[in-house]
């Protein structure tokens, strides 16, 4: 899969990218059957997962292993539901997830739409910190975190785990560039009859901003769905566990071994989000490739 | 004067969170990097005792942390090139090489992108499983004794590896398609009518108009693997032999399991000053790009 095996590369630079030229070369072919493969190396340890989720436990221990499941049950799910309590931990995902990325639409638009479009002293300065608060990693900051949040008393407490994201660089860059190529005369027309700043914002700029806002949230909310360092020393309790918290502790932990129940809670943590990646990967592709950041 | 107060208005919930749960935060690491911080301070935090650059001292003879700065570094230097090529590779085929079902290896490509790194770890380590692994299987299927991938101290740093590529190819892939397409298609035309056949116009078009590309890519890819964190938590919690040991692993085990905090906000002191000399540097070569 190197430059080399290109065959069309001629028809593509000519600009015939579409025009029929006969059958199909050897070469290409052969590329072909290099991305198919990689496609199900990408594609193999998902299936792997949700066919493990339904096989009983005995299965696992057979040599040599089955692919199939050759007696499929839905135990591991049952296991999961009630002796592990995982709607618990899907509701405090979803609780976090849900509000971070509202938090996210309106507060990061703001500063993006005021660094694109507002004039102010100290726009440079803001800017920079957006940007370096893009870059710097959040491991370095784990640490103080915790001791505030432990002296607000905070810890284990849904504020604790939600506050620290409200309002992420990501957004502010994102809605940023997008805003840099709103026309400032629908802007002015709008200040001539009367309308203030804010009010500009949320009923011009926001809705004409929807499909921007779309892929923001859409990574905003994957981006929380699957964060796990800050959940995992901020929800030391289990009934605040979030599910990427819950299914390490209990891959780590007495269920290590218990081949289909991780499996089981790994296609829960999964699979919900590929679907909704899967019908909004427009969405998403874009936006990663406009700003080539990811949330 | 009245839009600068509503533009400040608008930076404020950001500029809050910034300075209470970043800046803030940074500058506390500094100071508990200075004191022996534990679980006792947890109460009264200004109680603690300085003990001056201790830590860092204790850090610098401390076999663990080596062995940490060693793996990190091993985890980035192998593995940042080897994903920057996979997702090439997949850009270039994508981009030129076909015709059809190219959303549908775009987003096949991409599936582990999304996809949480905690149940993609939980996945591979039964996946590596010696004896009940789908790896192991196929290779008995040729007749190789598949190794057990995780537990042997030379080959579980490069399994994360394997894995962190696999994960982050497709994303890289995407980047670089958005930067292929930005190559107008006269300058393919123009090296064709000179003669170059496609290596020639690959390294003489391609990877020069792609470099701002390739740099973003490397620094962004290498900030995130320098904090390699949940792929060594669930597969191999950093064994066997320390061979998996992370900087941000070890930094969370003296923090959250040993409490000891001061030693611990010296280690994210430091991994802290790596991401920000990659993140300068980056800048500095971007600006000469420009």
């Amino acid at each position: 899969m190197t430059a080399e095996t290109r065959p069309l590369a001629t028809a593509r630079a000519a600009g015939t990218e579409k025009s029929a030229r006969g059958g199909p070369t050897p070469a290409s072919i052969v590329l072909y059957f290099l991305l198919f493969l990689g496609l199900l190396l990408m594609v193999g340890p998902f299936l792997w997962m949700v066919l493990g989720s339904f096989k009983p436990q005995g299965e696992f221990l057979r040599l040599p292993p089955t692919f199939l499941p050759e007696a499929p049950t839905l135990d591991n799910y049952e296991r999961l539901i009630e002796r592990l309590d995982f709607p618990r931990y899907f509701f405090n995902s979803s609780v976090i997830a849900i509000t971070v990325t509202a938090a996210n639409l309106v507060f990061a638009s703001m500063l993006g739409y005021a660094l694109a479009k507002l004039r102010f002293r100290g726009k440079g300065l803001v800017m920079a910190l957006v940007i370096s608060t893009l870059m710097l990693p959040g491991a370095a900051t784990l640490i103080p975190v915790f001791v505030l949040m432990s002296q607000l008393e905070l810890v284990n407490t849904y504020p604790g785990l939600i506050l620290p994201f409200l309002a992420g660089p990501f957004g502010v860059f994102l809605t940023r560039q997008f805003f840099l190529g709103l026309p400032d005369e629908l802007l002015e027309a709008a200040r001539i009859d009367g309308a203030g700043e804010f009010r500009i914002f949320f009923t011009i700029a926001m809705p004409l901003a929807a499909p921007v806002l779309a892929t923001l949230g859409i990574l905003t909310f994957l981006g929380s769905w699957n964060n796990f360092l800050y959940p995992l020393i901020m929800a030391t309790s289990p009934e605040m566990y979030t599910l990427p918290v819950a299914l390490a502790t209990f891959a780590t932990g007495q269920f290590q071994a218990d081949h289909g129940m991780l499996m089981a809670g790994s296609v829960i943590l999964v699979v919900p989000v590929l679907t909704v990646f899967i019908l909004l990967q427009r969405w998403i592709t874009e936006g990663i490739a406009t700003t080539g950041l990811k949330g | 004067m009245r839009e600068q107060l509503i533009a400040w208005a608008f930076a404020v919930p950001f500029l809050l969170g910034f300075t209470i749960f970043m800046a803030g935060p940074i500058a506390a690491s500094m100071l508990m990097s200075v004191t022996d911080f534990g679980l006792r301070d947890l109460r009264n935090p200004l109680g603690t005792d300085f003990v001056g650059l201790d830590n860092y001292a204790a850090l610098l003879s401390d076999p663990k942390f080596l062995a940490a700065i060693f793996n990190t570094a091993y985890f980035v230097i192998v593995g940042v090139p080897l994903t920057l090529l996979l997702g090439l590779a997949a850009a270039l085929a994508l981009d030129r090489g076909i015709r059809h079902f190219r959303t549908l290896f775009r987003v096949g490509y991409y599936l582990p992108v999304v996809t949480s790194i905690v149940a993609i770890a939980v996945v591979w380590r039964f996946l590596l499983n010696p004896d009940q692994g789908l790896l192991n299987m196929l290779l008995a299927t040729i007749g190789v004794d598949g190794p057990n991938w995780l537990a042997d101290p030379t080959l579980a740093m490069p399994s994360i590896i394997a894995m962190a590529a696999w994960r982050n190819l497709g994303f890289v892939m995407i980047v670089f398609l958005a930067g292929l397409q930005t190559i107008p298609a006269q300058l393919y035309e123009a090296a064709s009518i000179d003669g170059a056949n496609r290596w020639q116009s690959f390294r003489s078009v391609t990877l020069p108009l792609l470099r701002p590309t390739v740099l973003f890519l490397m620094v962004i890819t290498t900030i995130g693997y320098l904090q390699l964190f949940e792929e060594p938590f669930v597969m191999t919690d950093g064994g066997p032999l320390d061979k998996t040991l992370s900087i941000s692993m070890y930094m969370y085990q003296q923090g959250f399991e040993f409490f000891r905090q001061g030693y611990a906000a010296a280690i994210a002191w430091i991994l802290f000053l790596l991401v920000a000399i990659v993140a300068v540097v980056q800048f500095r070569l971007l600006r000469s790009e420009a």
